[in-house]
Parts: structure tokens; sequence; C-alpha cells
């Protein structure tokens, strides 16, 4: 950081100040449009939030007041959050693939009279909802195509909000810096709201403080400089996009790159070479997928050379990146594999400047994550929520451990419960729900202490393992840990497990219920010339038991290494007759398993499972699509699966 | 929300003069009479559609106004100039432009270029100065360019800018034939089913896309069009044939009540 102590700014908008002061001509934001980078420099920048904010106080807004913007990663919509801050106004970020009664409870929650959208589309969702939200007075939309014949007095074209703006700016020369100078770092800065999967979405209220705080820690753990670039392209309502693409950029004084569609993400990426970046795991699966497709695809000297230097890469190149020793050999193969495969497909998914690679927001299949590692791209896994500014834990540099999320960052306390549930206070804790003193208060209790709702432990090298929901997780009858997601996550890892349902909360031993993957065993079990008729049939087959049982005793192999997990190795299973389905009730539409829904419907076999015999008969109800009901009469092995005694565990595996 | 509807009370729709007008067309190929007698005329800003069943003599029409047929009877007058029958290139110096039902692009080329070759008529420097690409000439394609810019970003094909025309869906190469026929700045844009063999997100698209050049631009459209309810959305007049005569012209709601075209298409009793 290029900033003196003592002078540190410690706001949003005395952070655009600083760097239009201290690197005026320097690119702050990029966007490509018209297929050409646009790039507006801090100093142009100041300009733009400084009219903005003359134009949004001269229509009104106030102190405390909140502004909703939606949109694509447009730099008008950054400009907002800014100019927004500036007046110690609170931007609220929707998702813009929210549908329009999404947005009526926030709207009419946070009191939102101005909102800034980027286009017509937007701006129609907020017609649409304008008799329900009577305190929405202003929309000002960035692109005017297809609102031109629009006639409605709430809405106004940006240009006429920044115009009124610069005119009142010309005549206050020291607005800006006046109101820059009102802002605390402890005033509300953003309102970001949680999807809450149970009840309304809860406003989560951060801080300029939380948010530089956080930044910081960021930047001061990875070295992050002001000449990073950065492609901006998730959701800006999402605290990862606004941390990793707001905060730091701000905080820093690198440079955001504004995409030009959705569809042109992978172009837009090789174009910029970011040096810095961020994906959750879905990002990262699809480009894998792409990039799988299109070797398929590939002549076969390609095929062969890609298969045998990803071989190798897997077995080495994860060592090499953290620094373990590697033999000569492999090294000198690694090296020609970087030159012939590497450094390309690197190239072609435009990662050959990531110096640093952040992936987080759900669990990420160990492959997927080690496909990336053995490449040399540094992918990182983090643990954060939006009620912490993403400020809990990193995985360091050199020693990533792939099932852990890495040690506290500097500045985080956590603390676990007996329950396992984790516990921590950090400068990044949110300061409260918005105009919810009951959940602020179960959340956060008196002594500061935020409850994540997630269980995890801490392992022997201080890595903190995230294991599950607090509430989900439970103990076998001798008391061991139980956390069933983690074992149902880790089945679901193999590509031929598509659902799995763990038991094991005040039983003896643990045990599942598993759903093959029609689409994978079937392929496995048409290239090994398996004849089968349907999904009961193939799932009953001998091989495909064989095959699951394989991961399943993987799975437990693996939990044999941890001392904490090893007792909730699965002892016996059974592969379902049919697909669990959302019509039978089994699965939520998100499809989440119903676990305690599922246990009551399939006693029997839960029994089984418990019991010894090998053998378990089901008799259960299912809706046809056409609405009818009937039942289906199965017969179904339970199978055996071997566990592994924690000491021989690593030879096993 | 449907923008016609909200048009319709709030907008001044610059109705506009003729700056089309066909004066009894007709047209022969021998002993076939494509066109006999067909006289309408098409207002500056508007959208007129056609229609009528197969072998109506709808893409005959078209190709009268643009100048790929003669016909054998009657006058053309566009933008005040009379004429027997018009000239391809003459129709498309004067504005006149289209796109066409089996499309007619450069499989081999990008989206960028196909749309660039669009502006061809527009290219005022010799191919000497092109190739060598100094001065003027490099001014002129950079302006082309941002126009051709500007065309890719009104139609939302960002994302296949560079790609090789041949490998694009069917959908999107339509668009890309709206792209083209916009490059050359039309006054007339003439569309000969512009949505032929597309699913309803594609129609749905298509449609916007037409509203907005006419919206955008103020360019008159002439379509051909086949599905019903598309056409009765998006025109704001409707000339129906059968057999080579006119048999209504009207407002869609007019032309929907008129006795002559639930004839037509529904058949007679004898």
């Amino acid at each position: 950081m290029t900033v003196e102590t003592g002078t540190v700014p410690d706001t949003f908008p005395k952070l655009l100040l600083h760097h239009a002061h201290e690197r005026p001509g320097r690119p702050a934001i990029r966007e490509k449009a018209f297929g050409i980078w646009q790039a507006w420099t801090w100093g142009e920048m100041r300009g733009e939030v400084e009219r903005l904010a003359a134009g949004l106080s001269q229509a009104g807004l106030a102190r405390g007041a909140h502004i909703a913007v939606i949109g694509a990663n447009r730099p008008r919509l950054y400009w907002t959050l800014t100019a927004a801050q500036c007046l110690g106004a609170i931007p609220v970020p929707f998702y813009e693939d929210a549908i329009a009664q999404e947005m009526v409870y926030v709207f009419q929650d946070a009191e939102i009279a101005y909102a800034i959208v980027e286009d017509q589309e937007q701006a129609d969702k907020l017609l649409e909802i304008l008799p329900q939200c009577p305190k929405l007075e202003h929309i000002w939309f960035d692109d005017p195509r297809g609102l031109r014949h629009y006639a409605q007095p709430e809405l106004a074209s940006y240009e006429s909000l920044t115009a009124a703006g610069e005119a009142f700016a010309r005549a206050h020369p020291g607005f800006l810096a006046a109101e820059v100078a009102r802002i605390a770092p402890g005033d509300p800065a953003i309102m970001m709201y949680t999807s809450g999967t149970t009840g309304h979405p809860k406003g989560v209220v951060l801080s300029h403080e939380n948010l530089v705080a956080s930044s910081r820690a960021y930047a001061e753990l990875e070295g992050l400089r002001d000449d990073e670039e950065v492609l901006a392209y998730l959701p800006m309502a999402w605290i990862g996009q606004n941390l990793f693409s707001y905060a730091q950029w701000m905080a820093v004084g690198f440079r955001i790159n504004c995409i030009e569609s959705g569809e042109t993400v992978l172009t837009d990426m090789r174009e910029i070479g970011p040096t810095y970046y961020f994906a959750p795991p879905r990002v990262l699966e699809a480009l894998l997928t792409q990039v799988t497709i299109r070797m398929e695809d590939a002549a076969a000297p390609k095929r062969f050379l890609f298969r045998y230097f990803m071989d190798l890469a897997r077995r080495v190149g994860a060592k090499l990146l953290d620094g373990r020793p590697v033999g000569a050999a492999d090294r000198a193969l690694y090296a020609l594999g970087n030159l012939l495969v590497y450094a390309p497909l690197r190239n072609a998914l435009g990662m050959s400047r990531v110096r640093v690679a952040y992936t987080a927001g759900e669990a990420i299949g160990p492959d997927l994550f080690v496909f990336y590692r053995s490449l040399g791209i540094n992918l990182k896994q983090l643990y954060g929520s939006t009620e912490t500014s993403v400020m809990v834990c990193v995985q360091p540099n050199g020693a990533v451990k792939p099932d852990t999320v890495g040690p506290p960052m500097k500045g985080v306390e956590v603390r676990v419960l007996e329950s396992g549930e984790i516990l921590l206070r950090s400068p990044g804790l949110f300061r409260e729900y918005y105009k919810n003193d009951e959940a602020t208060r179960e959340a956060k209790d008196a002594d500061g202490w935020f409850h994540t709702g997630d269980a995890g432990f801490f392992d022997e090298a201080g890595h903190l393992k995230i294991i599950d929901r607090a509430k989900d997780v439970g103990k076998l009858s001798d008391g061991t840990l139980f956390a069933p997601k983690y074992l149902e996550n880790k089945l679901k890892f193999f590509p031929h497990v598509k659902e799995a349902v763990a038991f094991g909360d005040g039983r003896p031993r643990a045990s599942a219920m598993i759903n093959i993957d029609m689409q994978a065993v079937g392929d496995w079990a048409e290239r090994r010339g398996i004849p089968y008729s349907g999904y009961a049939d193939l799932a009953a087959k001998r091989p495909v038991i064989d095959l699951v049982r394989g991961c399943v005793e993987k799975v437990n192999a693996d939990l044999a290494q941890d001392p904490k997990l090893a007792g909730s190795q699965i002892h016996r299973f059974v592969i379902l007759h049919k697909e669990l389905d959302a019509d039978d009730g089994e699965l939520t539409r998100t499809r989440k398993v119903r676990r305690r829904f599922i246990a009551e419907k399939y006693a029997g076999i839960v029994e089984a499972l418990d019991g010894t015999a090998d053998r378990c008969v089901v008799e259960a109800q299912v809706r046809f699509e056409d609405g009818r009901t009937g039942s289906i009469r199965a017969e179904l092995p339970v199978v055996e699966a071997k566990t592994f005694a924690p000491a021989a565990a690593r030879a096993a595996a | 929300m449907n923008l016609r509807e909200l048009e319709a009370g709030q907008v001044e729709r610059r109705p506009g003069d003729a700056i089309l007008a066909l004066d009894g067309i007709s047209l022969a190929f021998g002993g076939v009479k494509a066109l006999s007698d067909v006289s309408f005329d098409v207002r500056e800003h508007e959208i007129r559609a056609i229609i009528g069943p197969n072998g109506a003599g709808k893409s005959s029409l078209l190709n009268v106004i643009n100048g790929v047929y003669r016909p054998q009877q009657g006058r053309i007058t566009f933008r005040g100039e009379v004429r027997a029958a018009m000239e391809p290139h003459r129709a498309a110096a004067m504005g006149i432009a289209r796109t066409f039902q089996s499309l007619a692009l450069f499989k081999g080329m990008s989206v960028l270029d196909n749309i660039l070759a669009g502006r061809n008529l527009m290219m005022k420097c010799n191919l000497l100065l092109q190739a060598l690409r100094v001065g003027p000439a490099l001014r002129e394609e950079i302006e082309h360019r941002r126009r051709v810019e500007d065309i890719i970003d009104f139609l939302e094909i960002q994302h296949v800018r560079k790609s090789v025309v041949g490998r694009l869906p069917y959908g999107l190469q339509k668009r890309v034939d709206l792209g083209r026929a916009l490059a050359a700045e039309p006054r007339v844009l003439l569309l000969d089913e512009p949505m032929a063999g597309m699913n309803i997100e594609e129609k749905q698209d298509m449609s916007r896309f037409i509203l907005d050049v006419n919206d955008e631009f103020g360019t008159t459209i002439v379509l051909i069009e086949h599905d019903m309810g598309v056409v009765m959305d998006l025109s704001d007049r409707v000339v129906v044939l059968d057999y080579g005569k006119k048999i209504a012209d009207g407002t869609p709601d007019e032309v929907r009540a008129s006795q002559a075209v639930i004839d037509a298409y529904l058949g007679v009793k004898h």
C-alpha cells in the first residue's frame, strides 16, 4: 500500500479522492463497449462521481437513505456506489436476474425511494412493482434504448441526472470535499440482502470500516498492488463481487474491467489477462467442461499429449506449486508439459497472468480444484459470508490443503463450540441486520461473537475445516462427530453418484442411501457391454454396486485420515431403486435432500442399514408425471463397505 | 410490457408522407401472372406488412421494389422519383436495403466482415488506398468499423463478433443478415420472412429488433411474414395479396375483419 500511516483514507469516498490525487492519470475502470476497451482514469472517475453525487443530492438523496443499484457490471453503476457513499446514503445492489416480485420485499423493507438501473429490462420491473412500492420516486436509467417513449414521471436518464449535477458542482466547487469529510468509517457503506433459506431476506449492513479492513487484510496477505487487473463479471449484489471488485479496488487502487456482455466473458478475460481472479466453483466447472469437450474433438496426437501431461500434472503440479520436493525427471517433464500443454491452456483460459485466484461460495470438488492448481494456477479457497465481509479464512500460499479453508486471517478470532459451530470476531463483522434487532442479537452475542451457523473444526495444522451447517451436525451413539452433508458432498463429487443421504445421528454407525447418476453410470455400463432396461435395473447390477462400493470405500479411506471424522465412515449403504425427486417431496425445489422426510419414508431401509441383513424390502409411493400415484415394491441389497482404521488409512489410500 | 401499446397512447408517431408508392404494377413470367394491377404505398417511418397465402406474389412484389424484377406495367415512385421500374443498384444507392428469406451471407467470413460488407456502397476510397491503409482510407475504415460496432451492439451479437457466420445457429445468422442490411443505413428496409424457421424465443427477439430499428433509426420497414400474430403486433398497416391481386389494405384490425381475407385464408364454398 502506498499510503503512509496517519493519513490512511478509511472510507470509500476518501479513498476515491486519495487515488484521484495520487494516480490521477492511471486507468481506474475499463469497460468493453463497441468492441473497444474504454478506460476512465482515477481523475476522470472523480469527476464522474462528483457530478453524479451532486445530481443525486439535488434530487434529494440524503444521509442514511437507500438507493437501489440494479444491473450488470457497468462503470456507471460502480460510480453510483461511490456517489451514494459520498453523500452518506447507502447503496443496495440487486441481482439483475431477480424477477420483479422478488424485489418488492427489499424495496418495502429498505424504504427505497431512488434507483439507478441499467436498462429497459430493469426499468420495466420497477415500473411493474411501483404500485406496491409507493416510496419509490426516482428511477434513472443508464441505457436509453427502448425507453425513449416511456412517459412515467418517475423515469429519467442518467445523463439528465449528471447534467443537473454538473451545473450544481460548478456553482459549488467545494461540495464534494465537504460531503466526504462528513463520512465516518463506522457509517454504513452498503447494504446487501442475504438470500435467506427461511423467511424473508435480511439486509446486512456493512460499514466502510468493515469492508476496508477486510480489503486491506487481503491486500496484505497477497501483496496486492495498484497494477493488478481484475475482471468484473459476477453479480454486483453478491458480496464476493463487491469485496473483490469494489472494496479491494478502492482500497488498493488497482483496475477493474467490466465485461462486454455475459456471453463474452472468456474472450474479455483473454484480452485483459487478469492478475487477480475470483470465481465460484460453477464458473470453474463450466470452463473445465468447455476444455474437456474441445479436447475430445481434437486430433488424436493432441488428445494423447493432453492426457499424458494432465496425468503428470495431477501427480506433481500441485506439489510444485506448493514448493514441495519433486524428482528431477518429473520436474523436467513438467517443464516440457508447461511448454506444450499447460501454458497454452492457461492462455486459452485467460489465466496466463493470474497470480492469485480465489474460489468460494460453495464446496468445490477436489478434482476440479486440483485441475487448476496442477496447471500452475494459484487457485485458493476461502471462507467467509456477507456478514463477515468475506474475512475469515484463506488457504495460505504454499500450504494449500484442498479439504480445508486455511487458517484464520490476521485480525480474525475463531472459536469452535462443543456443538461444532464456528464463532468468530473480526473487524469485518457487520454492524447489524437492517431493522431486525432480534436477528442481529441472535447472530451476534453480547461479546461480539458472530454465530456463523456452520460447523467445523481445526485440523492439526490449524487450518479450519468446514463440514456442514451446525444444525445438521449430529453424533453417533458413541459420541463421534457425524456431519451428514460432508459425507454426502464427498460422495457426490464422484461423477457416478448423483445424490446421497447419510444417516448416523444417534445411531451406532454411519450409513448411506445412494442414487447413481443415470447418465454417467449408463455410459459406463454401455462401454462395458452391460445391458440394462432402466434406472432400477441398472442400479441393481452387481458391477454397478461394486462401482459404487469403490466410491464409498474411497470416501472411507479419506475420512480415516482425519482423526475427528474417522469414526463416521460409512459401514453399509443401499443404492435406491428410484431417483430422489422433488415431486415426491424427497428433494427441495433447489435439489437439496430432505433428510428427515427421507428417513421417515424409507424407515425400513434405515432399519436394515443399521441391522445385519443383506437385503431389505421397500415399498414406496411414487408420483408419476401425470399426477397419478402408484407404488413400487423392490428388494434391495444392503452392501457392506470396507472401513479403515485411522492408522492404516494412508497405506490403503 | 408491450412497447406498442405504450406508444399508441403517448407518442406522436410521425406518420410522414408516402416515401414509396406502387401504381398498377403487373408482372408476368410468360403466361404466369405473378402480380396484376397492384397499387399501394408505404409511408415514411411506418412498418408495412405484406401477407398472403403461398404463391400470392409477396416475394415478387419485394423484388419489384428493389429492382430485381421489371414489371410489365405500372409505375414506382420512390422519394419523389417516378419510374417504370427500379434498378437494383439504383435502389441500393437510394436507400433500399433488404434481407433474404434464404440468407445471403458470406458463410466463410466473420460476422464483423459480413456487416462491414453491407457498407460497401459507402466506401469512397479507392482500392489502392484501402489496401495500403493510409490517410483517408484508414480514417474511413475506422468510421465504418465504428458504425458496424454500433450495429453489433444494437443487435446484441458481441459474443460472435469474430465467429465465422457459417458456424452460427440459424437464428443468429438471421440477425447478422439484418445487421448487414442495416449497415447500409437504409431509408427503407425490406425484410423477406425475417422470422421463418425460428422458435418462439427467437421470434420475440427478432420482433424486438424490428421495432427498435423502426424506433431508434426511424427506418421505414416493409416486411413479409407468415406468422399472423407477429404481423398483427408489429405492423402499422397491412397489404393482403392473393393470386397476385391485392385483396385488402389497411390497419391490422381492418384487415382481420375483411371478408375477402377470411375467404382467402380459410377457403370459400363454391
